[in-house]
């Protein structure tokens, strides 16, 4: 398989603070107990792809991310960690990387994706119609708490946010129409002419894309070295790729349709019976002359793959991401966590003590060395390794990472609690974050707040 | 009083409507047809004779109309007539369809209707319509069946009383270089809903200059999935509740069913009317809008796409045909030389006769028509009583009843030859010419829409010709006609009608003659240059890192905007200050109130200095003393200026006591704005504006207060000596402030120097 994957780990991200650390960036942030980058990692192994490149933001954390890597993967995957100065934007990264850039194709995969689409189907895609693009597109997830029972009525009238505008072909294969970030706010704009070539266009506001990119390497690198002002894939260089499809610029110094194209009669004629074996995409139809001449005009292809509904897929870009996922992978979509559940649906580590009337509910886990005093009760929570939680200490909805020390009569409701962060008795949180290492005093009381250490 | 007789009308359509469901659902189906399509895309010929009437493969058209009807399950059918209203009344009364069981043919009458929807609203007054009803007109052709669209129709109707209408439609994919359909008619871009087939837009006669369609973004919110087309066909029949004929009366600008009604019910969010599509698959239907859709649907007619319209069934109004191979229609009683080769769908009338070696293929010949020897036909319609002499050559052309055309003529592609005209000897008349009887009526109205084939008029100029036609040459040599007409050869009769202004390039479109190549690549490289354009526009941008913004014109909005936001937030600015004034509110709540209004419209700190100083100013004008400050507004400013020392001096006196007054009490929400010097030299700036335009009290006083500022330590002695020296190059009018306070800036140019 002549593809390169790029893993974009990112660094850590401010979006995510007090979640994140020079100690853990981004990619480190524990899903179930696990680095969320090990669930691309694994779907791409999974795949048969074993020689990435993964690219981490700053120094610190791709020390962090490559330190982790080689100690958990390293007779399974070869990855190459490569540092990018912070702030580049993810077309600034490959950029930065573009030398060790070989392979006829480029899988490019944000690192903080939690999903069970084979990316060995959207590469599949992109060679199928040797497009120059190949986005990854799922439903928009549902946000915010879906508690068992009352979740059905909730969730309906909660109206999914919108992250895409996004306009296909009626076969769903091609990219007609991107519109992200602010473009959202403002009418849409549909040109015509792409409606011509194409005749129907199904315009959706409910699928977002999902950071999953094959593109086309020369093409890429193309459009990366011209355009020095693009900063990210998803606004720039996507959406330009997509708005010149029928335009196309890319192609003409020297990339594989182009000089196909270019060449003798010879290769014309094979054109043709390439085109003629399949039905001709609206592309090839547009680029025809006037009498179904040779293609008079250059064109390159974007396409789709659809993540089915049943499929799980999100990015982990904001805290209530984090917390949604967490709850996501001991919940509806366990099989993500490669842990086998007990008859209860969770997850108690052998090595784990909990005191006498203690009480861990469905979807929970329970880490390794973890201890709970007595009369504790856990609800749809993540607890990670070696903590230690008092007795009469209630967590509902939430996430606690490593080597946390509660202490007893605690109250946490959906909040997330970073390691090494100490709660003594009696406090109570609901909504709040807790950065590294803060310890939260006795009988504090917090809603919905942010509570770290001083950045020094 | 307008809106009120609105509601009035539609709470009774409404009523009327909900009276009785279950009567409703019993009503037998009912039909307007509209036989007029109140267009001139068939003029010359329409002037003669009503659209409806025209023959399309031998038959008029308003028999396909109505024979579908009847076949739909139609009861009743109101035909509204308008021009030639006379001629169509006269051919339904001697047809067969007056006397049909089942269904009855009912025609209104009408001579000044300009539009279909003044016809809808004579109909609505005339009270005939009682449930669910047709909307076709009469030149329309389809075999489709009724059942399912009318049934979608009531079940939608059911749950949403705000489901007016269903409009069908039908795949047909627009040719992206000429940007029409096959018919001929503009390209349309719809957007539906693909669950509820909900139509959301819809956008015809496109505006070829503007590249984007702009779909709302409340469009999207409300609908998370969306189809937009390019590749369907308006067939132009519409299933429609009762409500829309009292849509049309209430909205009395509505003229156009497409243009207006349609558009203005998406756009109309208030009343919620709802508008939905019915896409038919494998039935056909199409309107004849113009020359090209006549060859088109004669073609598809020939080709059977239309069964069981076709010409060797017998429906209303045709005569027995044959069916021969490779798609021949032959008639009864037609004298064929055996040397002459009649080709592939064509269809040869009763009682024609077709001389020796002559060819015709892919034509219509109508009835009792003599073609000479040697003639060749190609792809064209030749009417009834038609007599061609040897050696005529006629491609893609129509000829309409009794046209002679002398030995040897040629008729290029797209000629249109209305009733009785005589084409002379070898006479080549000129590709698109339409050529009639008539002279080209003179007055060019610019509302297309608003013309129609005047009905009176039209039969007056019809019976002055009706004597012969070297008569009605004569006639009309008095007039500057004679220069522009041209000759018809010798012999010929009729006048070429000149193509009107800009129309010329267009006649191609929608004529018989298929589009020729040159024209095809003309426009297809016409399309590169217009992706290019857009590309290249984009990337300009693209380039430069922003988002894509769509148009210059968007941006020139944006500084409309921007300076409209500068005038909105100055008001805004004073009226927030008058009222902390009147109220007493805090300096520390003003300054609050001030930067939210200051974010909100996105201003600099100095644009509030600037407000805010301004709105100090005119409170000192305001205050109370104003019949001294009357009574220096009398006096013309120029004047004022120089003349400012020999003021009385309470008056001045007094103005600048209250402007002292309120600089102190406001200095420090003036102050919160002056963070660098170069707010101060606004403030100056704004002072020296105000001084000649706004408040002219000031003009005199200007040093003054200068003096003033300065002292409550507002300005600082640079931000004045930087003001006067910018003022330095300037114009003389400008530098009559700097003037009068020249003695002050003098004495702080020396104070600073001292300093040193």
């Amino acid at each position: 398989m002549d593809f390169q994957v790029v893993v974009l780990a990112g660094g850590t991200s401010k979006k995510l603070v007090p979640l994140v650390s020079k100690e853990v960036p981004k990619a480190l942030l524990p899903v179930a107990n696990r680095p969320v980058l090990s669930y691309v990692l694994e779907q791409l192994e999974l795949s048969n792809i074993k020689d990435l490149i993964v690219v981490v933001e700053g120094a610190d954390a791709a020390l962090c991310v490559g330190g982790w890597i080689s100690a958990a993967y390293v007779d399974r995957l070869h990855v190459e960690v490569a540092t990018v100065p912070e702030d580049v934007g993810t077309a600034g990264a490959l950029r930065a990387i573009a030398h060790h850039l070989t392979a006829k194709d480029v899988l490019v995969v944000s690192g903080d994706l939690v999903s069970d689409v084979p990316p060995g189907a959207v590469t599949a895609a992109h060679r199928r119609h040797d497009a120059v693009v190949t986005a990854m597109i799922c439903s928009v997830p549902v946000s915010g708490l879906s508690e068992a029972g009352s979740s059905g009525a909730k969730d309906k009238t909660k109206k999914p946010g919108r992250y895409n505008i996004i306009g296909m072909d009626p076969t769903k294969q091609f990219l007609l129409h991107i519109a992200t970030g602010a473009e959202l706010e403002k009418d849409t704009r549909i040109r015509k002419s792409i409606l011509r070539a194409v005749g129907q266009m199904d315009i959706r506001a409910d699928l977002m894309d999902a950071h999953m990119y094959a593109f086309n390497r020369s093409v890429l690198q193309e459009v990366l070295d011209q355009k020095d002002k693009f900063q990210s894939l998803k606004q720039d260089v996507l959406p330009y790729l997509v708005r010149s499809q029928l335009k196309s610029e890319i192609l003409i110094n020297g990339a594989p349709q182009g000089q196909q194209a270019k060449e003798n009669g010879n290769d014309k004629v094979s054109y043709r019976i390439l085109a003629n074996a399949s039905t001709p995409s609206f592309h090839e139809l547009y680029a025809l002359g006037p009498n179904g001449s040779a293609p008079v005009r250059r064109t390159h292809k974007c396409c789709v793959y659809i993540a089915s509904n049943s499929k799980y897929c999100v990015r982990l870009n904001s805290i209530q991401a984090f917390m949604d996922i967490n709850r996501d992978v001991i919940g509806e979509a366990n099989h993500l966590s490669g842990y086998n559940f007990s008859a209860q649906n969770n997850i108690i580590h052998p090595s784990a003590e909990l005191g006498s009337k203690t009480t861990v509910g469905p979807h929970c886990m329970l880490g390794e060395g973890s201890q709970m005093g007595d009369k504790c009760s856990v609800k749809r929570s993540v607890i990670g390794r070696h903590c230690r939680i008092g007795s009469n200490v209630k967590v509902v909805n939430s996430v606690v990472m490593n080597h946390v020390t509660i202490g007893d009569g605690c109250s946490i409701q959906g909040s997330v609690i970073c390691s090494n962060a100490q709660l003594q008795e009696r406090v109570a949180l609901k909504d709040c974050q807790v950065g590294l290492g803060y310890v939260v005093s006795a009988g504090c009381e917090y809603k919905g707040e942010s509570l770290a250490r001083k950045e020094k | 009083m307008g809106a009120q007789k609105k509601r009035a009308a539609a709470a009774a359509a409404a009523a009327r409507v909900s009276e009785d469901p279950d009567d409703l659902a019993r009503q037998p189906l009912q039909a307007i047809l509209l036989a007029d399509s109140f267009t001139t895309k068939f003029r010359p010929i329409t002037l003669e004779r009503p659209k409806v009437l025209l023959p399309l493969v031998n038959v008029p058209m308003i028999n396909y109309t109505l024979a579908w009807l009847e076949a739909a399950g139609v009861a009743e059918v109101f035909v509204f007539c308008c021009a030639h209203s006379k001629q169509v009344i006269d051919y339904l009364e001697n047809s067969e369809w007056f006397s049909q069981p089942n269904f009855t043919v009912k025609t209104i009458e009408s001579h000044n209707i300009i539009s279909a929807g003044d016809a809808l609203r004579l109909i609505y007054e005339q009270n005939v319509i009682h449930g669910d009803f047709v909307l076709i007109s009469g030149d329309t052709v389809s075999n489709m069946s009724l059942t399912q669209a009318l049934q979608e129709h009531k079940e939608r109707k059911k749950k949403d009383n705000n489901a007016v209408m269903t409009m069908i439609i039908k795949k047909s994919k627009p040719s992206p270089i000429t940007r029409q359909s096959r018919l001929g008619t503009d390209e349309l871009f719809m957007a539906i809903d693909p669950n509820t087939k909900q139509l959301l837009y819809y956008e015809d006669k496109a505006d070829h200059s503007k590249g984007t369609i702009c779909l709302d973004k409340m469009l999207l919110a409300e609908n998370p999935s969306i189809s937009l087309h390019n590749d369907k066909q308006d067939c132009y029949i519409d299933i429609c509740s009762p409500e829309v004929l009292s849509l049309f009366t209430d909205n009395f600008d509505y003229q156009h069913l497409r243009r207006h009604f349609v558009k203005g019910l998406l756009l109309d969010d208030i009343m919620g009317y709802k508008i939905f599509t019915h896409e038919i698959h494998s039935s056909y239907a199409a309107r004849i809008d113009n020359y090209r859709s006549y060859d088109i649907v004669s073609k598809d007619i020939i080709q059977r796409w239309t069964y069981p319209y076709v010409p060797d069934v017998k429906f209303c109004g045709n005569r027995a045909t044959k069916l021969e191979r490779r798609g021949m229609y032959r008639a009864l009683e037609i004298e064929q030389s055996r040397s002459a080769q009649v080709g592939s769908f064509t269809v040869i009338g009763y009682g024609t006769k077709i001389g020796s070696n002559s060819k015709i293929s892919d034509s219509v010949i109508g009835e009792g028509c003599t073609i000479g020897s040697n003639v060749l036909i190609e792809g064209s319609y030749i009417w009834d009583n038609v007599i061609i002499e040897d050696g005529c050559e006629l491609r893609h052309v129509i000829v309409c009843d009794g046209v002679i055309m002398k030995a040897g003529a040629v008729l290029k592609p797209g000629v249109v030859l209305s009733f009785k005209v005589v084409i002379g000897e070898r006479f080549v008349v000129p590709a698109y010419s339409k050529v009639s009887l008539l002279q080209q009526p003179t007055v060019h109205d610019s509302d297309e829409e608003l013309e129609y084939a005047d009905n009176s008029s039209g039969t007056v100029e019809f019976s002055s010709i009706q004597g012969t036609a070297d008569q009605s040459n004569g006639e009309m040599t008095s007039e500057s006609s004679e220069a522009h007409k041209p000759k018809l050869g010798t012999g010929g009769v009729g006048y070429i009608w000149s193509i009107c202004e800009g129309g010329q390039e267009e006649e191609w479109r929608h004529s018989v003659a298929p589009i020729p190549e040159d024209k095809l690549t003309e426009l297809s490289e016409a399309m590169d240059d217009d992706q290019e354009l857009v590309t290249q526009d984009r990337t300009a941008l693209s380039t430069s890192g922003e988002l894509i913004s769509d148009s210059n014109a968007s941006e020139g909005d944006d500084n409309e905007d921007s300076k409209d936001d500068s005038v909105y937030f100055e008001k805004e600015v004073e009226a927030t200050f008058l009222r902390a004034v009147e109220e007493n509110v805090k300096v520390d709540h003003v300054i609050l109130e001030v930067n939210s209004l200051r974010l909100s419209y996105n201003m600099t700190s100095a644009d509030c200095a600037g407000a805010v100083f301004y709105s100090m100013m005119k409170l000192a004008i305001k205050t109370p003393h104003s019949s001294a400050i009357g009574l220096l507004t009398l006096y013309p400013s120029p004047f004022s200026m120089v003349a400012s020392n020999a003021y009385p001096i309470y008056l001045s006196g007094e103005l600048q006591q209250n402007t002292a007054n309120i600089i102190t009490t406001w200095q420090k929400l003036l102050k919160s704005y002056l963070l660098e010097i170069d707010e101060e030299i606004e403030i100056i700036l704004k002072f020296e504006e105000m001084c000649l335009e706004s408040a002219k009290e000031f003009s005199p006083l200007f040093a003054r207060i200068l003096h003033i500022l300065y002292d409550k330590d507002i300005l600082q002695e640079d931000a004045i000596l930087r003001w006067a020296d910018e003022k330095e190059g300037a114009d003389e009018s400008d530098k009559v402030f700097v003037r009068q306070s020249e003695k002050f800036i003098q004495w702080l140019r020396e104070a600073s120097e001292e300093e040193d």
